[in-house]
């Protein structure tokens, strides 16, 4: 097996055992990127020289017996939303095109703490808004498994740089589904951690009281590492818990005897895909085989598709524009050339910045939040997201993990939904109550369609239980290899 | 309540975003069908149901007041489309 398809647990122990190098690592993903990239277009930018550097010093650190930290000499890809100080931060938008971001985000100094080496910056739905990735400025990004297919979105570019062995690991983020569908629709694995359970310091906003950094690797025991590397309190963002993070990996291969697996019947509609129902069915069954106990459980609002994508969009837009009004062509990013006054200056360069999919839903949150619709709308949404956070919090007090399908289908193919916004919207029915909620979701490959695609199983878990979740989705993992 | 191509000129405004007149005709559909699927919520009862903003049981988040140091001025001022001196530059404001 080349170096770029191992995984970062198998190259953690031969790179401390001196097998291999962390500049032979890196130089062996820098290779697959310049063989395959030009194709796949999961990068915005690589930043080969300063990764190779880092790389030197690694090896030079390791080679003194220096300490290292946890995922010491490890490629990591970063989602165009996250700052990385003196390098390019676009979020997939014309607007940020050649913005360079002052500061690391948390997370970034978290990863740098524990010596990863970062690669690049991925591709993704301009300012994370979209579920196939081609709402990017920088064109879209193709589904390694099959070039006519979407990645998913809007973390495409990290899913599939990890799907194409580009990186070892990767960081995406998620508001309404954007780490597990990409994830699910490239066959790896993609965690939302609990709301506040990872900094959101550094993230470019998209929504809030939504967003959510998360990790995508190739295997469950990965994406436990980097959990543990980027989890934790930060007084930077007064949304971070601050309570201790435990060792994701102590119990991840101790079972799942006992625990309760929760399916519920709304994720199960007439109509679903054949393929997709079978695959849930077949791995809540596998599991009950591993030893846990399957359970029925009622998700009436929460599992219902319209309430959570109506509820899921409404507060989406609403957040949305009001977080973009920053971009006014005054502090960064682009501003409109001419003799304009400032209103003119605001209107050009907003108009000239943002794609059709952001002015779109910065027009609908602010309709919904405007004066006469608030209450009809913004409000209205808000009031379901309490029965939304109620049905999981009942469903949570018969069962352990809810077990469903992370997207109603496989990966579409290009273009496919681009004319019909709100078919795309669609793509997000299983995964925008898990944001909405604020509860950690992770999806893990199991199955391939008859079209040779993966699809991907959605598994939830109260706040903060992320251990008990990677270990199902760990048992879940032994039964699909 | 159905959207008026002159409701979304008014939103348009209020968001900073101009449109073409085609564009403001294609917006105004799109914005009507997603509205009717999202008063769908109407049918749940949600009377006397308390709005949550935010999923966290947090209040305000206080630390010590303490200076800390801040971003250099040239950091800042750096990704600025027009700057003089340690200023933001904008064009003139009143004509």
């Amino acid at each position: 097996m080349a170096l770029n398809e191992a995984t970062a647990h198998e190259l953690i122990t031969r790179l401390q055992q001196r097998e291999v190098t962390a500049r032979e690592l890196v130089q062996a993903t820098l290779d697959r990127i310049d063989a395959v990239d030009g194709q796949i277009n999961a990068f915005i930018s690589i930043d080969a020289e300063g990764a190779l550097t880092h790389a030197d010093e690694i090896d030079r650190r390791r080679a003194k017996n220096e300490p290292l930290g946890p995922l010491a000499g490890i490629p990591i890809a970063l989602k165009d939303v996250l700052c990385v100080r003196g390098g390019r931060t676009t979020c997939g938008s014309k607007i940020l095109e050649h913005y360079i971001a002052p500061y690391d985000a948390t997370a970034v100094a978290q990863l740098r703490a524990a010596d990863a080496i970062i690669i690049g910056k991925t591709n993704m739905d301009e300012f994370a808004m979209g579920s196939s990735c081609e709402n990017s400025y920088f064109g879209p990004t193709l589904n390694p498994r099959d070039p006519e297919r979407v990645p998913g979105g809007s973390s495409g570019g990290s899913a599939a740089a990890v799907a194409a062995d580009e990186t070892i690991l990767a960081l995406g983020t998620d508001t309404g589904g954007s780490v597990r569908q990409p994830a699910g629709y490239c066959g790896v694995v993609g965690l939302k951690p609990t709301y506040g359970r990872v900094s959101r310091y550094g993230l470019v906003a998209y929504a809030s009281s939504l967003d959510q950094i998360g990790p995508i690797s190739k295997d469950v025991e990965d994406t436990a590492l980097l959990l543990q590397a980027i989890a934790g309190h930060d007084p930077r963002d007064s949304t971070s818990i601050d309570v201790p993070v435990p060792d994701y990996l102590a119990g991840l291969k101790d079972g799942i005897k006992g625990l309760k697996v929760g399916l519920a019947q709304e994720h199960f509609p007439a109509g679903l895909d054949a393929e997709v129902a079978t695959a849930a069915q077949s791995a809540a069954a596998t599991l009950a085989d591993a030893g846990a106990e399957l359970v029925d459980v009622q998700l009436p609002v929460a599992g219902h598709p319209e309430y959570c994508i109506g509820t899921y969009y409404l507060i989406a837009m609403g957040e949305a524009s009001a977080n973009l009004t920053r971009y006014d062509g005054v502090k960064y990013g682009h501003r409109a050339e001419g003799d304009l006054n400032l209103q003119e200056m605001y209107l050009r360069t907003r108009s000239e910045g943002f794609g059709e999919e952001v002015k779109r839903r910065i027009m609908l949150g602010t309709y919904a939040l405007s004066a006469g619709y608030y209450d009809a709308y913004y409000r209205k949404a808000q009031q379901v997201r309490t029965l939304i956070r109620q049905d999981f919090e009942k469903a949570f007090t018969t069962c352990d993990i809810l077990l469903s399908p992370v997207a109603p289908t496989t990966a579409f193919r290009l273009g496919e939904q681009t004319d019909d916004p709100l078919q795309m919207y669609l793509n997000d029915i299983y995964t925008a109550s898990v944001n909405l909620a604020g509860i950690p979701g992770i999806s893990v490959p199991y199955a391939n369609g008859a079209d040779g695609l993966p699809i991907g199983i959605q598994l939830l878990a109260p706040p903060l239980e992320e251990a008990k979740l990677l270990r199902m989705a760990y048992a879940l993992e032994r039964t699909t290899a | 309540m159905a959207v008026t191509v002159e409701e979304v000129r008014g939103v348009a405004a209020l968001a900073r975003l101009s449109f073409s007149p085609a564009d403001e005709e294609r917006l105004t559909g799109e914005l009507n069908r997603i509205l009717q699927y999202m008063d769908r919520l109407n049918e749940l009862d949600t009377e006397g149901v308390e709005p949550t903003s935010h999923v966290l049981p947090l209040a305000n988040a206080f630390r010590p007041d303490e200076v800390d140091p801040s971003p250099a001025v040239a950091d800042i001022l750096a990704a600025a489309p027009q700057r003089q001196e340690s200023y933001f530059k904008v064009p003139r404001i009143i004509d």
